[in-house]
């Protein structure tokens, strides 16, 4: 492949919205109410829709005969870079909002930055993305302050659920090799630059909402370099079966 | 291609103009604006479409319906989907919100008051039954990814805002 750090850089970006648009999906019917999931199943939408961009861009940097299906789903656990934020599970409504929450800021910024892009598709693909994800934001922060600032329950769910995803925050922030030649090119974004702001961000809103800033200074990493938590292999499971069970099945 | 202006050749304006958007289907896709270019080259139309939103399910059959509209006026075409300009609801022809309004579906508001009513349940947007702006918001997200669930507090129909994108 000629430009194997492209490829990598974009699997990376890729990758966070297919497995948050899985664990989305996993709501479909499950939701707690009817509004909520079908805002979940929009948002799960959306992500799909991205990813297909990034995938079938990916697919031809790659140059051979993968499809954008291919690498959706025929990769092994090891070879998904998604940060491990996005593959946790749907404990409870609070977990999903909490972790949608999580992520969206950090989408946010980082589409902010990649529409200067020198890469002319990436830079398309990020200013369409964003205006999606700017209303994705605005989804999740209104339910942590509508949980947050709820009953005593509520407001206790959704403490739980911030400190338990607290600890793979800071991985958004970490440099893969391919992230730094990227950045070095001017395709990529400086991931640490978007750390200050986000925690700034993340934590106004925690307190609007009645919220504690959890203080534990102990992070989990590994995501964005195919480590991850024993989720993810359940939930590609369920993501891959049509394909491993007929292998190269078309709808 | 960088420019937000249209480039469709006349000729196939009336035949492009007959092709809806299959989810609302009194809207034609030149009014919806995801058509930004349509021409001739060496006898087969080149048109070039934009998604509304990245996951909108409804960009394929739009792709196979055009196809099929210029095969029947003679023509061989290919389908490009192109992601840049991004669309925006301002693409929307004021004869398309029109067409939205006479469907039931409330017509986008501008960036501003968009976020008023989603976020801050300002009270403005008008119930396409009754034309009242006592409505209330019930979801942030409805049908399709395009739109946000309403209902009116007076006539108490409920119905869809197609969400402001900028």
């Amino acid at each position: 492949m000629k430009n194997e750090n492209l490829y990598n850089y974009i699997l990376g970006i890729a990758d966070n919205s297919l497995i948050l648009g899985q664990r989305l999906g996993e709501l479909c019917g499950h939701g707690p109410t009817l509004e909520t999931d079908i805002a979940c199943t929009n948002i799960s939408l959306d992500l799909f829709g991205q990813v297909r961009s990034y995938f079938q861009y990916a697919a031809k940097i790659a140059g051979d005969k993968r499809t954008e299906d291919d690498i959706a789903m025929l990769r092994k656990e090891r070879e998904y870079k998604n940060v491990l934020l996005v593959e946790q599970p749907n404990t409870n409504f609070a977990y999903t909002i909490g972790r949608q929450f999580l992520f969206d800021v950090y989408h946010l910024a980082f589409l902010a930055e990649l529409q200067k892009s020198t890469d002319l598709t990436l830079s398309a693909i990020a200013n369409k993305c964003i205006k999606e994800v700017s209303y994705h934001e605005r989804f999740s922060s209104d339910w942590v302050k509508r949980l947050g600032d709820g009953t005593e329950e509520s407001n206790q769910k959704m403490q739980e659920a911030i400190n338990d995803l607290w600890t793979y925050t800071d991985e958004l922030f970490h440099q893969t090799e391919a992230d730094k030649v990227m950045v070095a090119e001017g395709v990529g974004v400086d991931v640490t630059k978007l750390k200050l702001n986000y925690y700034k961000r993340v934590n106004d809103l925690l307190q609007v909402a009645d919220l504690e800033i959890p203080e534990s200074k102990y992070f989990q990493k590994g995501g964005k370099e195919g480590i991850h938590t024993e989720h993810l292999g359940y939930l590609l499971s369920e993501l891959q079966y049509m394909q491993r069970a007929y292998p190269n099945m078309e709808w | 291609m960088t420019s937000t202006e249209q480039n469709i050749d006349e000729k196939l304006i009336p035949i492009l103009e007959e092709v809806s958007d299959p989810e609302i289907p009194v809207l034609s896709i030149m009014d919806m604006g995801v058509v930004r270019s349509a021409v001739i080259i060496n006898e087969i139309v080149k048109v070039e479409i934009t998604p509304t939103y990245s996951g909108c399910p409804a960009m394929d059959v739009i792709g196979d319906d055009i196809k099929k509209a210029l095969k029947d006026a003679g023509y061989d075409s290919e389908i490009d989907l192109i992601l840049h300009p991004a669309w925006t609801t301002d693409w929307i022809t004021p004869r398309g919100r029109k067409a939205l309004e006479d469907y039931g579906i409330a017509a986008p508001l501008d960036a501003e008051a968009d976020i008023d009513v989603l976020l801050n349940g300002k009270r403005i947007v008008k119930c396409t039954n009754c034309g009242s702006q006592n409505t209330r918001l019930v979801s942030q997200f409805g049908s399709t990814a395009c739109k946000a669930q309403f209902q009116c507090d007076d006539c108490q129909e409920p119905f869809d805002y197609f969400k402001c994108l900028k």
